[in-house]
Formats: C-alpha cells, sequence, structure tokens
C-alpha cells in the first residue's frame, strides 16, 4: 500500500499529521492506529461535502467501508436516529447498493483513497458470505474484509456473531476461500464475547473488532410507542466506552489475534484506554459525527 | 447552474466546506421578539451559498442537561457579511430543546464549534423553470432565516421577490430585521399581526391569480407549511424548492441518519442530497421524526 501513500503536499500547519506512531495491522504498514467504524464516515459524501481537503488531511490510517449486503438495501424508515445522554441511537438498516452497485459505482472511488481499504460484508447466510467474500477479497483494491456478524443466519435463526458454533463454522468456510485478512466484527449484546472470538480465531480470523452497538429502543414523547422507524436501534458514543473497555480486556485475555476496539472514543485518553485495555488499532465512529477530523486530533493526542 | 454572478460564484453553487470543525466566536447576540439572532466570526471559511447550513455546538457547557446536547446542531444561515477577523455568520434560533437553549444563551466572546457550509444551496428560478425570472419565498416561523439571505442574493442578481412570511403567535415570531426589504406579506396564526390564518393562504391567492407567472416558489418552516407549499405548487404547476429539516447527527453524509423518503420509494441523505430539495422529487415533506 506504500504506493497510496498520501501526498501532503500544502504543509498546512493547522493540523499536525499523527505520522509518529506508525503500527503494523496483519501486514499493512499504518501511520497511526486510528482508523474508522464501519458505517460512520462515508468517503465519498464527505468528499463531495469537503473536496480535495479530505483527501489531504484524510483522518484515518485506513478506512472501513459502510457495510455492504448481496442485495441492495435502501435502509430502514425514519427516524433512524435519537440522541441520548452522551450517546446515540441509530437505526439506519444498512442501505448499501448491493455488491454489484459498490463493485461498479463505489469501489473505483475508494481506491482513489490515501489509505489502505477494508470493506464490509454482511451475509444473512454462509453462502451469501461465500459469494461477497469471493467477490470483494479478490479486488486488488482491497487491503481486508471486516464481517459483520450481528444478523440472523436465516438457516438456523441464530445471531451468527452471538453464537461460538455459527462463528466458528462461518470462518472456516471462509478460510478456506480466501488468503485475504478477515477481521471479525463482534457484537457487545452477549454475556461475554470471548468465547465467540476464541471460536473465530480457531476458524481461521486474522483480527476482531469491537465492540458494535448497544441494541437499544427510545420512547416517542408525543404516543408512548417506539420512537425509532425500526422500533430499535444501536447504541454508540461516550455512553457505550466503559463496556468497550470491559469487553475487549475479555477478548484480550482469550485470543491471540490483535484487536480492533472502538466505543465511545472522543479523545487520544480515550483511545490510549483501549489500547491498554487490549487493542491494537483504535476505531472512532460517533466522535466523527461531532468532529469530521476527530480521527487525525485523536492520533495526535494519542502521540503527545 | 445558473451562469449568473454574484460576488464571484455562481449563483446557486454549492461550496465546498474546509474539511473539519473550527472554532468560532460569537461576537453578538441579540432578542428578536420570541427568538434569538447570533452572530459567529467564521475565520477562515469560504462564503456559503444560500439555502446551505452549518453544524453548530458551543464549545464549552455542551451537554450540560443530564448528557445532552451531545450531537452538534444543523443550522441555515441567515445573513453572511465579511468583517475584520472573518466572515460574520447570522443564525435564527428558537429555545425548544437542550441544543437550541445551550446556543441560544451564547455569550458574546464565547466561542462555537463550526462546521460547513454544508449541503446543496437553492437554485435560481431559470434553472426550475425554464424562463422563470421571479420569485416567491415562502417562510415559517424559525425557517424565515435561509430565505433572507437568499432575497438579498436575488434582489443583488436583479430577480424580483416577493416574500411571504408566518408565525404561530407573538411569542413564536421573531427575525423580520433580517430581511432588508419593507414589502413583507405576514400572517399569523392569532391574528397579532398581518393575515390571520397560515402563510399557505397567502400563497395559494397568489398561486390561484396570475401573480405566479414566469416564478418559482422556495419555502422554509415547519413540515406541515412546507408539504402544503409542495401540494399547492403541484397543484398550480408552480416549481418549488423546499428547505427540509430532518434529524442529523452529522451534517456530512456519514451517519444515514436524516433519510426523507423520496417519489421513487427510496430514501436521500437529507444532509448531503438536501437540505433543499424540489418539491416534486419527495414523496412527502411530512418526515417522521422532523418538526417535533
Amino acid at each position: 500500500m506504500a504506493d497510496k501513500a498520501p501526498a501532503m503536499a500544502d504543509g498546512n500547519g493547522a493540523r499536525p499529521k499523527a505520522d509518529g506512531m506508525p503500527v503494523e495491522f496483519c501486514g499493512l504498514e499504518l501511520r497511526h492506529p486510528i482508523i474508522n467504524g464501519s458505517g460512520t464516515f462515508d468517503a465519498i459524501a464527505a468528499r463531495r461535502v469537503f473536496g480535495e481537503s479530505l483527501w489531504r488531511e484524510f483522518p484515518f490510517s485506513a478506512f472501513v467501508s459502510k457495510t455492504i449486503t448481496l442485495e441492495s438495501r435502501i435502509g430502514n424508515p425514519p427516524p433512524r436516529l435519537w440522541e441520548t445522554p452522551s450517546g446515540l441511537i441509530n437505526s439506519i438498516g444498512l442501505p448499501n447498493k448491493g455488491l454489484d452497485g459498490f463493485l461498479a459505482d463505489d469501489l473505483p472511488q475508494l481506491s482513489e483513497l490515501p489509505v489502505p481499504l477494508i470493506v464490509s460484508v454482511m451475509g444473512t447466510s454462509q453462502e451469501e458470505f461465500a459469494r461477497l467474500v469471493e467477490a470483494v477479497g479478490a479486488r486488488e483494491e482491497v487491503a481486508a474484509i471486516e464481517l459483520n456478524v450481528s444478523c440472523p443466519n436465516v438457516k438456523s435463526g441464530l445471531i451468527v456473531g452471538e453464537s461460538p458454533e455459527e462463528a466458528g463454522s462461518l470462518l472456516s468456510r471462509l478460510r478456506s476461500l480466501t488468503g485475504v485478512t478477515l477481521i471479525v466484527k463482534l457484537t457487545p449484546n452477549v454475556p461475554d464475547p470471548a468465547p465467540i472470538a476464541l471460536a473465530a480465531e480457531q476458524g481461521g480470523a486474522d483480527a476482531v473488532s469491537l465492540i458494535n452497538t448497544l441494541r437499544a429502543a427510545a420512547i416517542a414523547p408525543a404516543t408512548g410507542g417506539p420512537w425509532l422507524g425500526a422500533e430499535r436501534g444501536g447504541l454508540s458514543g461516550p455512553a457505550i466506552r466503559a463496556i468497550a473497555i470491559e469487553q475487549i480486556r475479555s477478548v484480550s485475555a482469550a485470543v491471540s489475534i490483535p484487536i480492533i476496539g472502538m466505543g465511545g472514543v472522543s479523545s487520544g485518553r480515550d483511545a490510549l484506554d483501549l489500547l491498554s485495555a487490549g487493542a491494537k488499532l483504535v476505531a472512532v465512529g460517533t466522535e466523527s459525527f461531532r468532529d469530521p477530523a476527530a480521527g487525525s486530533r485523536i492520533a495526535t493526542e494519542l502521540i503527545a | 447552474m445558473s451562469e449568473q454572478a454574484v460576488e464571484g460564484s455562481a449563483l446557486g453553487a454549492r461550496v465546498e466546506a474546509p474539511f473539519g470543525r473550527r472554532a468560532c466566536e460569537v461576537t453578538r447576540n441579540l432578542e428578536s421578539g420570541g427568538y434569538r439572532i447570533f452572530s459567529a466570526l467564521d475565520p477562515s471559511g469560504p462564503e456559503p451559498a444560500p439555502g446551505q447550513f452549518y453544524m453548530l455546538a458551543a464549545e464549552s457547557g455542551w451537554g450540560f442537561e443530564d448528557g445532552r446536547p451531545y450531537l452538534a446542531r444543523a443550522f441555515s444561515f441567515a445573513d453572511c457579511e465579511p468583517e475584520a477577523g472573518g466572515l460574520r455568520l447570522d443564525f435564527l434560533v428558537e429555545a425548544v430543546g437542550p441544543g437550541t437553549r445551550r446556543l441560544a444563551a451564547s455569550e458574546a466572546g464565547t466561542r462555537l464549534w463550526v462546521t460547513g457550509p454544508l449541503g446543496r444551496p437553492f437554485s435560481p428560478p431559470g434553472t426550475l423553470t425554464e424562463g422563470a425570472s421571479g420569485a416567491i419565498l415562502v417562510g415559517g416561523g424559525i425557517g424565515i432565516a435561509p430565505l433572507a439571505i437568499w432575497r438579498r442574493r436575488l434582489s443583488g442578481a436583479g430577480i424580483p421577490a416577493r416574500v411571504l412570511l408566518g408565525f404561530r403567535d407573538r411569542e413564536h415570531s421573531g427575525g423580520l430585521e433580517l430581511f432588508d426589504c419593507s414589502e413583507i406579506r405576514l400572517a399569523s396564526e392569532d391574528g397579532h399581526t398581518g393575515h390571520r390564518g397560515y402563510v399557505t393562504d397567502l400563497l395559494s391567492v397568489m398561486l390561484e391569480g396570475d401573480d405566479a407567472t414566469g416564478a418559482a416558489v422556495y419555502a422554509c418552516g415547519p413540515p406541515a407549511m412546507l408539504e402544503a407549499v409542495r401540494t399547492l405548487c403541484a397543484s398550480a404547476g408552480v416549481a418549488c424548492e423546499l428547505a427540509m429539516e430532518a434529524p442529523m447527527a452529522c451534517g456530512f453524509g456519514a451517519c444515514f441518519g436524516c433519510a426523507v423518503p423520496m417519489a421513487d420509494g427510496t430514501y436521500m441523505r437529507l444532509c448531503v442530497d438536501g437540505p433543499v430539495v424540489r418539491g416534486e422529487e419527495i414523496e412527502t415533506a411530512l418526515i417522521p421524526g422532523s418538526g417535533h
């Protein structure tokens, strides 16, 4: 990926570049340990808004795409958001163009990123995951694949990320198909994610990432019914950081593959806490909504 | 996009934002009826296009009410003017929740976090309807803000604009001084000023006559008002643009929260594909969760 090194030409000193903490992750040489959480930063839309300044000041050392599925999805009906004390519930529903639309429209644009690209995929069966991983993993623009396993397997009815057997079986199947780096995004909606992480590792996963959002809901003030169009969503933001720290500690004690830690990171101090808990990389999500350049700021604070 | 040049930029052209958020000093905060007009001095941002918006948060005291507000809040700008030290941005705010209460309380000398300009601006009448040479601006409540700067820019380009503004009652009105024109037709639901009733009553009369010939309609206000404007314009065959609002976490296309149902059955992200939309693009202006 050295040929994708950013051209930091303008020498703008206003935002120090976090080049002082390079890290190796599954064979990738990254400038610093801060990446984005899937679904929390759309580089294509952001480029429309911020233009080339986004590419010059790209805040993450690797970029994780929004989750793609085999077929296109329009997403959940609104309302999709609810602000909580120090957090946010979202119920977006994975809107995306589907595999074909992603490969045709989005991948060419994402291949211009100044950092390595990690593509997030989600299937509702092992067959769907296999098709996604084979198609995406075959593209040289893709440095790694993250598996979003927070959905039910339509055949077993079990949520893959909540069952060690399902997770281990899925990884064994996918490992036999591809040599591309596979990262498993773990759900926090279990008593302890460590057994699932261990099963994923034994199945052949190269890394795990955690935590995804916590299942949550809000009440509409006017009706007393569910506020969100899809009734339930996932909680993110500083409100969940303490849970992330505990779950990262638990997984770190159970597996030897690297961990991408995330959950409410808003500052370099928060990132340091997740690294101390056992993460090798730290992903920033909701904080980017408040500060689009949060990734760079947090990386800089981490090094200072 | 129009070829007409206004102060060096094409009228209706989207302006890119510098990447990231920046600290801007609040330079004034004035009472205006039931609202506040506050100004922030933007040291480095570009001149925005009317209809674009900013994400705003107070630098301190954000999160003061039980951990809220947490996210920044979206505001259209009502005016902008170069001043010593940067570009003065004017915003109209009504204190209705934790975010607007905190912003309404911002004192001169304190600082805001500002990201923007964001989103898609208003388009000139000639780009909405071939040959259209005039504009009708319809504003309701706090939604009059982006119409104030749009009227100035239209006027500067020699495009005549008629202004119709409506308010609920005396406590929920203000900001008229943002309009530097004398010919404003007013409506109020309580009858304290102008026509007793809705601002859309005034628009309806205008559309029924031949007043709207050669004009495009621009509206900003509560969802029910926007839907009424959309329906009236569709019936009259007059092009309209609506500056809309939806619950929004980021403002730059990252969160996918501000989904607006489109006429084709899909959703648009209002922050990047709006906030200004054409009437026929959307299924309804009555978006669940907005205007609550």
